[in-house]
């Protein structure tokens, strides 16, 4: 009787131990967010969406680092995403079972645990130098690219995946193509899927900025970036820059920066979810 | 219109996209060659002019000072600090996060918390590295005497904290897969849910809990911004938490800020710390991948 | 002969998932140093039936039980009964063998002991050579007690899980459907020790196999549909049912 007692209180603490472990984290995390965005509320204004930054931090603002994220985005998705889906698609729908294959899969997977600094090593010599590109915003979104191809190789493939054999055996069985089976019955399925994956790995690309930085991007720039061949900046290296100066002033800037590129990240996260759970709602018969 | 034949137009389009897509395919091995050889390639020069001994032999790194000194140690401790600070923080409340959210809440309480959690792994590293200098930094001074304003302390546990759903997811995952046969055989033997929790479904998923910690491990010791934020830009060699160090990551950061020549010595170093980091990244991440794929290939 | 106390008897026992009743108002004994072998068809509640008798049903969510379990006279689900002491005196071997795979065959048959929270005893090489002699394991496994258990073959992994189960000395032996899993020589060999346990414990089987329930048990009980139809000696029951439902059973019209 004694023991039952004495054991079911050592599960109850252990129980509330746990479900500490689980809640201060997101408690520490809503303190770390909710101070950032008191401090930079304040300094979150239409003038400073549009501003260039400057050496008086009431001046500047962040139109060049929103405007390279934005391009950024553009050569990221115009690259990383087709180029993603080709090679998840040559995976999972071609591919023979066979070494080659396994070494394939085996570099995607390799690819996708290597920190995302090297990748910035990698954009260094091979398009800036190399390819003689130079520190542009092309180098740039072509390095990115290269860091969450992996990402989006493999949210693809799962996407793929997800789509029953059968369905694809039914389109062979009545004189269909691989080519049109992917075409007209896998892609379209898995279509809202890879578009989810998609978003989430451009959203995460939108978030770094140590390739970056090797590449020669600028974290300090008095123009805004619209030339694909120049130098260029994005919202991340901006706050990087203001972090690092003393004066409380331009780490107000920072946080007002940090609000707005959480937002645009919060924005394309729901997008995903949404679309995540719309094609959930469809897929009900599969 | 024949409908056997294949038109021979037919047959040359779905070859050519048969072909574009292996070539993507192999773009992923392109990619890795390219890593491969920029780095082993600009460490090779390296080297034929610092001698190894200069590099694997000493402690003190210094190399954009006018006394060169190449000892790489101080920046792989300085990494290692921080990483175990960071691994300290995600283990415990990983495992233990994980351990509530399969064994303990209700599993609409599981379903809210879990995408909470990848929050924490949502979050841009350049705005932890903020969070880490500014406001974690000061609220530890307040409580450690001698913490300076740079340290490994500090990044180490918002590193920790970004790690967490790294850790508890796939542990979670393993936790709540355990076979219902082994807890019955655990209950029907006169445990309780403790013991059963302790002595048969941890220890079960024991390999996974490894690998999990061994990924976060190698994600740790890649991280950049956090902290060359948070961290210092003077590498030292110190094994105390509260003093500046520079990490191999952020050590390519100050050099890639600055102008530096290219073919410079200072230029090479970057590469061959990229690759010493390569190396420890490759270990950890590929290590993490054996250990699960050996745990699937026990099972069947 | 006199008539000793039943080891276990149940009374008027109803058993529910939530609101539906699996099983219905059933009464019976468990004699001790005698085999009982529940039969029925599939769903007929014997599995319900037997995981009550060691508290394991109420692991279900919403489980529920009405009426009383005794276990030498003292009511299993009475107030401030912990389940914990009844599964240490009752023990259970399932359909499908699982021994802890991350354990040896030794820390297998001792396991009972850390999960029950109590110290392993000092002389634990003695317990694990009686309770593998016991399972007529010993002979097989005694070259390699520390290598891991999923090392074994099917019928092995079932009989270590006997002898773990007999380990905790335990007074009454659960068997749900044992040899289901099992090839006829693993399980032929299983219904032979049975045989040789009954002497030192009341054993209860549950069986869809009627042949094995013939074989191994001195008293068998019919269930059907939540309800026990008829209880009596094996060879009466087998030979002279005295419902005409156990003879459809029996004779294989349905089920």
């Amino acid at each position: 009787m004694k023991e039952e007692k004495w054991a079911a209180l050592k599960e109850r603490i252990f129980n509330i131990i746990c479900f500490l472990a689980t809640i201060l984290p997101l408690c520490f995390l809503l303190w770390l967010l909710a101070d950032t965005f008191v401090r930079g509320f304040a300094r979150l204004n239409f003038n400073f969406l549009i501003s260039l930054p400057s050496r008086f931090a009431y001046k500047a603002g962040i139109l060049p680092g929103l405007v390279g994220t934005l391009l950024l985005m553009f050569v990221t998705i115009f690259v990383a995403i087709p180029l993603g889906i080709c090679a998840a698609l040559y995976l999972e729908e071609y591919a023979k079972d066979s070494w080659l294959k396994k070494f394939i899969e085996l570099n995607v997977s390799n690819l996708a645990g290597v920190p995302s600094i090297i990748y910035g090593l990698l954009g260094l010599e091979l398009f800036v130098r190399m390819l003689n590109l130079g520190p542009s915003l092309l180098a740039g979104g072509l390095t990115l690219s290269l860091l969450i191809l992996p990402v989006v190789i493999t949210s693809t493939r799962e996407s793929l995946k997800n789509i029953p054999s059968h369905l694809r055996e039914a389109g062979l069985a009545l004189g269909a193509s691989k080519l049109s089976v992917i075409r007209r019955i896998v892609l379209p399925l898995a279509m809202s899927q890879i578009i989810t994956g998609a978003i989430l790995s451009i959203s995460r690309a939108m978030g770094e900025s140590a390739p970056l930085i090797v590449l020669g991007a600028a974290t300090y720039l008095a123009f805004v970036p619209v030339n694909i061949m120049g130098e260029f900046s994005a919202l991340p290296l901006q706050i990087f820059h203001w972090v690092e100066r003393p004066q409380a002033a331009f780490v107000d800037n920072a946080a007002a920066a940090i609000i707005v590129l959480l937002i645009i990240l919060a924005i394309f996260n729901s997008i995903a979810a949404w679309l995540r759970q719309h094609h959930e709602k469809k897929r009900g018969g599969l | 219109m024949n409908h056997v034949t294949i038109s021979r137009r037919e047959k040359f389009v779905r070859r050519s996209v048969e072909f574009i897509l292996a070539c993507s395919g192999f773009l992923s091995v392109l990619v890795t060659l390219g890593v491969l050889y920029i780095l082993i390639s600009k460490t090779w020069i390296f080297f034929k002019q610092v001698p190894l001994s200069a590099f694997f032999l000493d402690t003190v790194w210094t190399p954009l000072f006018s006394s060169q000194r190449f000892g790489i140690w101080s920046l792989v401790l300085g990494s290692m600090l921080v990483t175990t600070v960071a691994m300290l923080t995600a283990g415990p409340f990983g495992i233990l996060a994980a351990i509530y959210m399969s064994e303990f809440a209700h599993s609409r309480i599981r379903k809210i918390l879990k995408p909470l959690l990848e929050i924490l792994a949502g979050i841009p590293t350049v705005v932890y590295g903020y969070f880490a200098l500014t406001m974690v930094t000061p609220a530890l001074q307040l409580i450690i005497p001698g913490l300076n304003g740079f340290n490994a302390l500090s990044p180490g546990l918002v590193l920790g904290l970004m790690l967490i759903p790294t850790v508890s997811s796939l542990c979670e995952d393993a936790l709540f897969t355990t076979p219902r046969d082994l807890k019955e055989a655990a209950y029907s033997l006169g445990a309780r849910k403790l013991s059963t929790i302790f002595l048969v479904t941890l220890p079960y998923s024991r390999s996974t809990i490894i690998a999990a910690l061994f990924l976060a491990f190698g994600r740790a010791m890649g991280e950049t911004m956090i902290v060359a934020i948070a961290a210092g830009m003077k590498a030292h060699f110190t094994f105390d938490v509260r003093e500046p160090i520079q990490t191999m990551t952020a050590y390519i950061v100050q050099v890639s800020m600055g102008d530096t020549p290219q073919n410079s010595i200072e230029y090479l170093t970057i590469f061959t710390v990229g690759t010493m980091l390569f190396v420890i990244t490759f270990i950890f991440h590929a290590g993490s991948r054996l250990i699960l794929r050996s745990k699937f290939k026990a099972k069947s | 002969m006199t008539a000793a106390q039943p080891k276990m008897s149940i009374k008027n026992l109803d058993i529910f998932y939530g609101l539906r009743k699996a099983v219905d108002d059933v009464s019976l004994d468990v004699l001790a140093g005698k085999v009982t072998a529940i039969i029925g068809p599939s769903g007929c509640g014997k599995s319900t039936f037997i995981r009550c008798l060691n508290r394991m049903h109420e692991l279900t969510p919403h489980a529920r039980v009405k009426g009383q379990v005794l276990l030498d006279g003292v009511n299993i689900y009475g107030a401030g009964i912990d389940p914990v002491t009844i599964r240490r005196r009752v023990g259970m071997v399932f359909q499908r063998p699982n021994p802890f795979p991350h354990m040896s065959i030794f820390q297998n048959i001792l396991s009972g002991f850390a999960l029950s929270g109590r110290k392993i005893p000092k002389n634990k090489e003695e317990i694990v050579e009686i309770a593998l002699r016991g399972a007529a394991l010993f002979d097989e496994v005694k070259d390699r007690l520390h290598a891991p258990s999923a090392a074994l073959s099917g019928g092995q992994q079932q009989r270590l899980c006997i002898a773990r189960a007999l380990a905790m000395q335990p007074e009454v032996l659960l068997l749900d459907e044992p040899c289901s899993a099992l090839d006829p020589i693993s399980t032929a060999r299983i219904e032979d020790l049975i045989g040789e346990l009954r002497s030192n414990y009341a054993i209860v089987i549950v069986t869809h196999n009627m042949q094995q329930a013939a074989r191994v048990s001195q008293i068998t009980a019919y269930f059907l549909s939540g309800k026990l139809i008829e209880i009596d000696t094996t060879k009466r029951l087998f030979t002279t049912p005295k419902d005409q439902r156990t003879e459809d059973y029996i004779t294989g019209k349905f089920g």
